[in-house]
């Protein structure tokens, strides 16, 4: 634990952007690859028992990292509740899938540290009493290959480990769709009727965690909730990855301390807080940075400010970028990228992305049109695909009515709009 | 005291739309067909038809839960 607690030296690594916010945990300043260095960064784990873990993650307040937000330390008890009532095994599946075109914070931590997110999941296996863990990344994917060699390098642990390729779909990493694949082969989603943390992989009580999620856990575990709670704010301690992207002139992956100012997060990436950015991912807000530059980033003060943290990402539109066009180009993608299983996201998905596209073209009855379908789509879906897709069309009506009606005249008055290209990255859908 | 409420598979879910034949003050049809539901409890009075709109469906994608 002394690497963890020495003062930060000066980056010894001239490839990578100075940040001032390092805090060398989850992406050390000396990168621990391998199985002898990254034992001999941080010690051994040892094994932690059921409540102590619960309790432990409970007190260092760590939420899901992989969008949804939910408490970890209640998941883990409701795991392990589970396994007491079913006198089953459970199984946990570490999400490396990072699903989220915006988002590539897991795949650089997988990158860096791929043994602390595989601890992650050893440790949350032996407190819920699992005996397979399986890891989960998109097929033929850098992560894929290298926890696949971090599994092969490390000594054999208690449980089974398996590395397993998922589609390169969107749809395919959300919790229940990733549990149905692996149960059929079918990547889509499942869900909610059947609760997976009672009934999941093989009919088994079943913990999915991301990946950033299992290596925050995999601390808590080996240093306890006390030196977790050494940075960060007092109602989310701790660190959290940020990828940045867009018009920033360093764009890449971040770790910062909760309740760090945006600010601050966004000159790790070189930018200044000017302009709009999409914060939270493909389902998530349009933020005014000149705005916001002083807002901490944290799930409650992000909340508060009118952004969210969802996948933990933030796009920065150049200069003159168009909130509207990006949103239509996005909800095209949205609607495409759906499992075509239920009635409100099939055709409302596309209805809206639609609208979106007339209202960019100037016409006047797209914005009655979304102001009335999006309440109906809202929460209708067997998964939350749908919602994501309504509260980014929602944030970019507020933004466009709101805050800049002098462009949306523009476009209702069809004098168009200059923007230059679009840069939020859509990947395969 | 339990209360009963309705649940929809919204996958298996084909926009039939008998449901809202059979209770038409709380189920009513999107633009596309599909159902939209009450939410919370079912008043005493919808109850019976309630059961009658699950058992109308042609690919049994509601159901009357009960809830403690």
């Amino acid at each position: 634990m002394t690497a963890l607690t020495e003062p930060r030296r000066a980056t010894d690594d001239t490839n990578r952007a100075p940040n001032p916010l390092a805090t060398d945990r989850l992406l050390p300043i000396r990168p621990a690859y391998g199985w002898i260095d990254h034992l001999s960064r941080l010690g051994p784990l040892r094994p932690i028992t059921t409540k102590k873990l619960g309790r432990s993650l409970n007190d260092a307040g760590l939420l899901g990292r992989g969008g949804a937000g939910f408490p970890t330390g209640r998941k883990v008890l409701a795991v392990a509740a589970a396994v007491a009532g079913t006198r089953l095994p459970a199984v946990v599946v570490a999400n490396c899938c990072e699903g989220d075109p915006t988002s590539y914070k897991d795949q650089v931590l997988i990158s860096r540290s791929p043994h602390l997110v595989i601890d992650g999941a050893v440790a949350a296996a032996a407190a819920v009493g699992a005996d397979r863990i399986v890891l989960a990344a998109h097929e033929n994917s850098a992560a894929h290959r290298i926890l696949a060699a971090a599994v092969a390098e490390r000594p054999g642990a208690a449980q089974v480990i398996d590395v397993v390729g998922l589609p390169h779909r969107y749809i395919a990493s959300e919790a229940t769709a990733l549990v149905r694949f692996l149960n059929s082969g079918d990547a889509r989603p499942a869900g909610k009727l059947l609760p997976i943390w009672e009934r999941g992989v093989d009919g088994r009580p079943t913990l999915v965690d991301n990946a950033e999620t299992l290596a925050q856990l995999a601390l808590i575990a080996r240093f306890g909730p006390d030196w977790f709670a050494a940075i960060g704010t007092a109602a989310e301690p701790g660190t959290t990855l940020v990828s940045i992207g867009g018009a920033v002139p360093r764009p890449g992956v971040v770790e910062v301390p909760h309740g760090a100012p945006l600010r601050d997060v966004l000159a790790c990436a070189g930018a200044a807080p000017t302009g709009w950015a999409l914060v939270g991912g493909l389902a998530g807000r349009w933020v005014d940075l000149s705005g916001t530059a002083v807002v901490g980033y944290s799930t409650a003060q992000l909340a508060a400010a009118g952004a969210t943290r969802g996948v933990g990402s933030m796009i920065v539109l150049p200069a003159g970028g168009c909130v509207l066009a990006e949103t239509a180009r996005i909800l095209h993608y949205q609607a495409n990228a759906g499992a075509r299983q239920c009635g409100p996201c099939m055709f409302g998905l596309p209805a809206i992305a639609a609208d979106m596209t007339a209202l960019r073209a100037g016409n006047r009855g797209a914005l009655d049109r979304l102001r009335r379908r999006l309440p109906v789509i809202n929460g209708r879906g067997a998964c939350s695909h749908p919602d994501g897709a309504v509260a980014l069309a929602a944030s970019a009506l507020s933004a466009l009515t709101t805050q800049q009606p002098g462009h949306l005249r523009q476009h209702l008055t069809g004098g168009g709009c200059h923007a230059p290209a679009p840069v939020v990255p859509l990947g395969a859908a | 005291m339990s209360e009963r409420v309705l649940a929809l598979d919204p996958i298996a879910c084909r926009a039939h739309g008998l449901c809202a034949e059979e209770l038409p003050e709380a189920i009513v049809l999107d633009e596309w067909g599909y159902p939209i539901l009450p939410t919370g409890p079912l008043p005493a009075q919808w109850v019976r038809r309630a059961k009658s709109a699950a058992a109308a469906c042609p690919v049994l994608a509601l159901r009357v839960q009960t809830r403690r």
